[in-house]
């Protein structure tokens, strides 16, 4: 395992994402925090909501922002990188197995989701203001679904990226991320699915519930929540089957 | 220490489409019955070739021919369906970062980090060799400078010119200083200058006991530059030299390209037996290629044979000794079909 190389790789991401930070920052919390104002601050303002849709809302939120920023942040430039141009191929040729490239791909992407789930923090609470009562019982946990939250949001990334192209962008927007987002139980929690029961059973299927949820068990366990333990399994099963998934996807990419 | 070259047996056949970064290729396979729709592509039909360390060596061949495929193998990026490759002593699928160590790629087409500035690519690649950052700086400056690059240094590359990414393409291969440098088709595009510095860099770096290997399919190029040429056609080699070797193969090295009104087997026989002819072969009934060891002296001779055969002489043409000549003796199409 050449480190040297591995951390170059990291070096040289990292020195593209400074460079597109201010794009990159609007990118991933003009959308969450614009739902942020206008359900937290002015639905339950006016009172349409209850004040406590404030707390509710937020772990939904942090989900979003870190999901949403790590397939981005991974499939996006990989997508462009193997289009025609193959511009990854300077680091195809770099003196590393290729698959850990990807996983390079992965750890970058993690960075980036982790640190866009805590910045979202403290930004939404000053977007909401007053009146959120986040707890975190135990911190282990809570870092232990960041990390797994990342991690699955930068696998999907890595899967998705190596298996689109460039002209199907806009779709996997569409037709993947928008529904599973919805259906993501990230605007409400899991057990107000209870009175649409197949809905209920059905979006278990969706990573991005256990997401929600586990921040949701973590950040305000004072709401309805899934057990931690299960998200916890839930989301590493998802990573390991996104990894491999992935890995394999960007082998056939990589290589003709 | 130089590094050698060798290849046994490769083969390589696409089942899909091939991917654009290893050219274009002819379709040969066909489609057996509805269960296959698939066309399966020999771009590799068992190759084997073996390159001195310290050497300039060509692939020559027109499109299609299997030299990209070539290059892709021995640079890890294409798997081949069967034989064996080795840089040195490494095997190429075996120990691919050793090899990856000691090899620097010049693709066909630029293939830059477009996120980063053309200086950054430089360091970054030279990061990625685990070059330390004093050398690494210091290297990107002077070959920045010798690519005549150095203003332009801090641009996106996203901006640049053929040309100049082309030189980019070839001051990166050249940042971890490798062993063994592949260049696919590095002049195509090129404006005569830049190609004439090209040529001349690459020289250079073959003088500090460097090994190349080059594709073409520039003759004039091939002649200029390698010590040794393989000609390639449908993935095979099918001739090995020296250039001067195989142009000297040709036989009698003139080629006379005719065209007569009338083209009868009395006429080919009688110009057979010119003296000086080495070989008749005649195309499709009107077009008639005479290798011989003389050019023009030899068409008042044909003219009279013609018309005392009864098949007037309506088109010449003569090329002098010449790769192009040999390709076409091998293969019976010319480098630019």
């Amino acid at each position: 395992m050449n480190w040297k190389a591995f951390g170059a790789m990291l070096a040289r991401d990292a020195h593209v994402a400074r460079r597109n930070a201010i794009q990159l920052f609007f990118q991933t919390f003009l959308q969450p925090l614009l739902f942020v104002f206008i359900f937290g601050r002015v639905m339950v303002g006016s009172g349409y909501m209850p004040p406590q849709y404030k707390s509710l809302l937020l772990p939904g939120i942090i989900a979003i922002s870190m999901v949403f920023t790590g397939i981005w942040a991974v499939a996006m430039p990989l997508i462009a990188e193997f289009q025609w141009t193959r511009e990854i191929e300077d680091r195809l040729l770099a003196p590393i197995d290729i698959r850990w490239i990807a996983i390079e791909k992965v750890l970058a992407g993690m960075i980036q989701a982790a640190v866009a789930g805590l910045v979202v923090i403290p930004l939404a609470w000053l977007v909401l203001g007053r009146g959120v009562g986040l707890s975190v019982q135990s911190p282990v946990e809570f870092i232990a679904i960041v990390l797994l939250v990342s991690a699955f949001s930068a696998c999907g990334g890595l899967a998705l990226g190596c298996s689109m192209n460039q002209q199907h962008i806009g779709l996997m927007f569409s037709m993947l991320l928008t529904p599973m987002i919805f259906f993501g139980c990230t605007y409400y929690p899991w057990s107000a699915l209870d009175k649409f029961p197949i809905l209920q059973k059905a979006v278990l299927i969706n990573p991005i519930v256990y997401a929600s949820e586990g921040m949701r068990g973590t950040l305000v366990p004072q709401f309805p929540h899934l057990s931690t333990l299960a998200t916890l399994a839930a989301l590493l099963f998802f990573d390991v089957v996104l990894l491999v998934v992935g890995l394999r996807q960007f082998d056939k990419k990589a290589i003709s | 220490m130089a590094v050698g070259v060798r290849t046994q047996d490769l083969r390589k056949i696409y089942s899909s489409a091939p991917p654009m970064a290893a050219g274009g290729f002819v379709a040969r396979g066909s489609a057996k019955g509805s269960k296959q729709p698939k066309p399966q592509i020999t771009a590799l039909d068992g190759l084997s070739l073996e390159i001195q360390p310290g050497e300039i060596f060509g692939l020559l061949g027109p499109n299609g021919a299997g030299k990209s495929t070539t290059v892709g193998v021995l640079t890890t990026r294409v798997r081949p369906t069967s034989g064996q490759a080795w840089i040195g002593q490494h095997d190429v699928w075996k120990e691919q970062a050793e090899v990856k160590h000691l090899i620097g790629v010049v693709p066909q087409r630029p293939n830059h980090d477009f996120s980063l500035t053309a200086r950054e690519i430089l360091i970054f690649h030279a990061a990625y060799f685990g070059m330390g950052s004093k050398e690494r700086n210091e290297r990107a400056d002077s070959l920045l400078e010798k690519f005549k690059l150095t203003d332009r240094a801090n641009q996106m590359v996203r901006g640049f010119s053929g040309g100049m990414m082309q030189r980019l393409s070839i001051a990166r291969a050249m940042m971890h200083d490798p062993q063994l440098l592949f260049l696919d088709e590095p002049s195509a595009g090129l404006d005569p200058q830049t190609r004439i510095l090209l040529w001349d860099i690459i020289r250079d770096y073959n003088r500090e006991g460097k090994t190349i290997l080059l594709t073409t399919h520039y003759m004039e190029e091939a002649d200029a530059l390698c010590h040794r040429l393989a000609i390639v056609d449908h993935g095979k080699i099918i001739a090995l030299d020296t250039p001067q070797q195989l142009k000297a193969s040709i036989p009698g090295g003139y080629l006379l390209r005719l065209r007569f009104g009338n083209q009868t087997p009395e006429l080919l026989q009688r110009l057979q037996s010119l003296a000086g002819v080495r070989e008749v072969r005649s195309n499709d009934g009107t077009a008639t290629d005479v290798y011989a060891d003389r050019g023009g002296s030899l068409i008042p001779e044909i003219a009279a044979v013609a018309v005392s055969a009864g098949g007037e002489l309506s088109d010449v043409h003569i090329s002098e000794p010449s790769l192009e000549n040999l390709f076409l003796h091998h293969t019976g199409r010319s480098l630019r079909d």
